[in-house]
């Protein structure tokens, strides 16, 4: 009895801790003061390190993931997680598809290097116009063949919007799926079925895991910029930087063409998880990368609605801004206030504070080269700083700058601490 | 020198450019003086990504016009490129990472500036920069990585560089992705450059040109 009686407090200590977690990072978002600045981190291939095993291993074996990242929540306990399924347990998924676009440890890298994107122009300039009229038969046909070995055969196949019924299409168009080429891609595509049920199951299994002992997810869904998507997956980045001088036009209605699609799969996400917060990383808007006239032309405006979108349907977009993106700062602050939350890797964050403060939470950015070629006294001024300039007032919540990857645990250790003593209001 | 063609390619008026260069090549226009004339221009697009007018897709951009001149001029040249070259940089993504869209550039910086450059591409092993810099003599060596992880192989190359002896004999600049000040303490190179054209700066200083 009086054992049941200890685990039934115990279980409602850990849902108050979970509750205080979520309120704490909302209380953020929401510009208000939460009673501390919270804490999280985006842990990649850390956990893998931390506990001890190579990241082939984390990819492909999914107890093995689950062991890792729950060892380092316990350990570090952050005010929030995210999920690694989705991003880790790829192994055998990409195995299966024979996939291109990456390279990962234990196919064509090392056990312990991360997994590495491969550039490509895997949509030709000249088939713009094949996307533009009809996005899915160009990914079935053209894209999908080329980003996955396995489903090269439905190169051979006749066009998707032609097999309409039995005098159009029906009588003739299905011969092509009769071709051994074809055949063989079905088969792949069914045995990639069977490995998204694992990963969506395993993922699953994490979240409640993480609830059980009082770790509510960053976030619920993940998403991109229609720019970013256009140059990550089709277009490289040098092929869509070339576009927006020979074909700028094509780029903003291909922009536009993706948008839909990129609130479907965060709305799909959120609804499934429950979890309002959409994280949409950001890759090719950054200072630099391209002038403020293009940001404005290209990147911002398919973005910007798409925020919108998510906050009107109840969610809170929270964009990473890779790179120094300190000249955005007065544009990307319209935008609804109290409902998005911006994490920063190398943007002035005194400046982010100045300009966002009354509209966004800001999130960041304690650099990688401190986390791991300095000390935690290092990590602790810095964090320090960040708190002074950026925790006024509220709407701050600490993070690393990018990845911890290869970051030394006494500096994250040294992050965490320190915040959870520091900042409090 | 041609002022218009050297004004158009700066300015990234690809079509023109194209139809200024097969006027001059119709006039007889001497060959080499065009490629020259494209390097004059790269020295415009240097200076106006210095002083924030340029980004890096103009020097993206710039790179395929002057490879489109290039390709026209070809079947005029007598006998190649025959221009003498500043000084030599050896150039290569670190162990582990295969990440090139950056050291691509500043390649392209580095040889339309005048270096002879050596780019041993993505994932090259700490004992294959070593190898090669004993047999290619750069005077610079620039170390490129996006990852975390490259920050542990810079280190372990410029120790192969010292255990070969060449560490007194090399400039080291690193840069990409987590790169900065204090990853440059960390792996103890010469320098660190924030992009292509810093690159290029730091090459004039150490080689001149």
């Amino acid at each position: 009895m009086q054992t049941m009686d200890r685990g039934v407090t115990m279980r409602e200590e850990i849902a108050e801790l979970y509750r205080q977690r979520e309120k704490r990072v909302n209380d953020a978002i929401q510009l208000k003061k939460p009673d501390r600045v919270p804490v999280v981190a985006l842990f990649s291939f850390f956990p893998a390190r931390y506990a001890g095993f190579t990241l082939e291993e984390v990819m492909y074996e999914p107890e093995k993931l689950m062991e890792a990242q729950l060892k380092t929540l316990r350990e570090f306990q952050p005010d929030m997680d995210q999920n690694p399924y989705g991003t880790r347990f790829l192994g055998p998924i990409l195995e299966t598809l024979d996939f291109k676009l990456l390279k990962w440890p234990g196919h064509g890298l090392g056990p312990d290097v991360p997994y590495q994107f491969v550039e490509g122009e895997y949509m030709k300039p000249e088939e713009y116009d094949h996307f533009l009229s009809d996005p899915s038969d160009f990914m079935i046909r053209r894209y999908w063949p080329r980003v996955c070995g396995s489903l090269a055969g439905f190169e051979k196949l006749g066009a998707i919007h032609n097999m309409i019924t039995y005098y159009m299409g029906f009588p003739f168009g299905f011969a092509p799926f009769s071709l051994p080429e074809v055949v063989e891609a079905l088969e792949a595509i069914k045995r990639a079925g069977q490995e998204s049920l694992k990963i969506a199951t395993w993922s699953r299994k994490y979240t409640e895991r993480a609830k059980e002992e009082g770790f509510p997810m960053q976030v619920g869904a993940f998403t991109q910029a229609p720019f970013d998507t256009l140059g990550d997956f089709f277009r490289g980045t040098k092929g869509l930087m070339l576009d927006m001088y020979r074909r700028p036009d094509k780029v903003v209605k291909a922009c536009e063409k993706l948008l839909p699609f990129m609130l479907e799969i965060a709305l799909g996400g959120t609804k499934a998880s429950g979890n309002p917060r959409v994280f949409i990383p950001l890759h090719k808007g950054l200072d630099g990368f391209m002038s403020l006239g293009q940001f404005k032309k290209f990147f911002w405006p398919t973005l910007r609605e798409l925020m919108v979108a998510l906050i009107n349907e109840g969610c809170n977009p929270c964009p990473f801004w890779e790179g120094d993106c300190t000249s955005r700062l007065p544009i990307i602050k319209d935008i609804p206030a109290g409902k998005a939350c911006y994490a920063f890797e190398a943007t002035n964050m005194s400046k982010a504070k100045e300009i966002l403060g009354d509209t966004v939470c800001i999130r960041g950015n304690v650099p990688l080269s401190l986390l791991i070629a300095r000390t935690p006294e290092d990590v602790k001024a810095y964090c320090k700083k960040l708190i002074d300039v950026c925790g006024r007032g509220g709407g701050f919540i600490m993070d690393s700058a990018t990845g911890l990857d290869d970051a030394k645990p006494e500096n994250v250790r040294a992050m965490f601490e320190f915040t959870k003593e520091y900042g409090v209001y | 020198m041609d002022d218009k063609l050297v004004g158009l390619i700066a300015d990234l008026k690809e079509q023109e450019v194209i139809a200024r260069v097969k006027e001059l090549i119709e006039g007889g226009a001497d060959p080499v003086g065009i490629l020259d004339d494209g390097r004059s221009a790269m020295v415009v697009v240097g200076k106006r990504f210095e002083t924030g007018e340029y980004f890096i897709p103009d020097l993206v951009f710039s790179g395929e016009i002057l490879k489109g001149l290039s390709e026209m001029v070809k079947p005029f040249l007598e006998k190649g490129d025959q221009s003498t070259k500043k000084g030599k940089v050896l150039i290569g993504t670190v162990a582990g990472d295969i990440h090139d869209i950056g050291k691509d550039i500043v390649t392209f910086m580095l040889d339309v500036s005048g270096y002879d450059v050596l780019d041993l591409g993505i994932d090259v092993p700490v004992a294959i920069f070593a190898e090669k810099a004993k047999e290619f003599q750069p005077q610079v060596v620039g170390l490129s990585g996006f990852l975390t992880l490259a920050f542990e192989s810079m280190k372990k190359t410029v120790e192969a560089l010292e255990q070969a002896g060449l560490r007194d004999k090399v400039k080291i600049m690193i840069g990409g992705g987590q790169v900065d000040e204090v990853v440059k303490e960390y792996v103890r190179a010469d320098a660190y450059g924030r992009d292509a054209v810093a690159a290029v700066t730091l090459c004039r200083q150490w080689i001149g040109g």
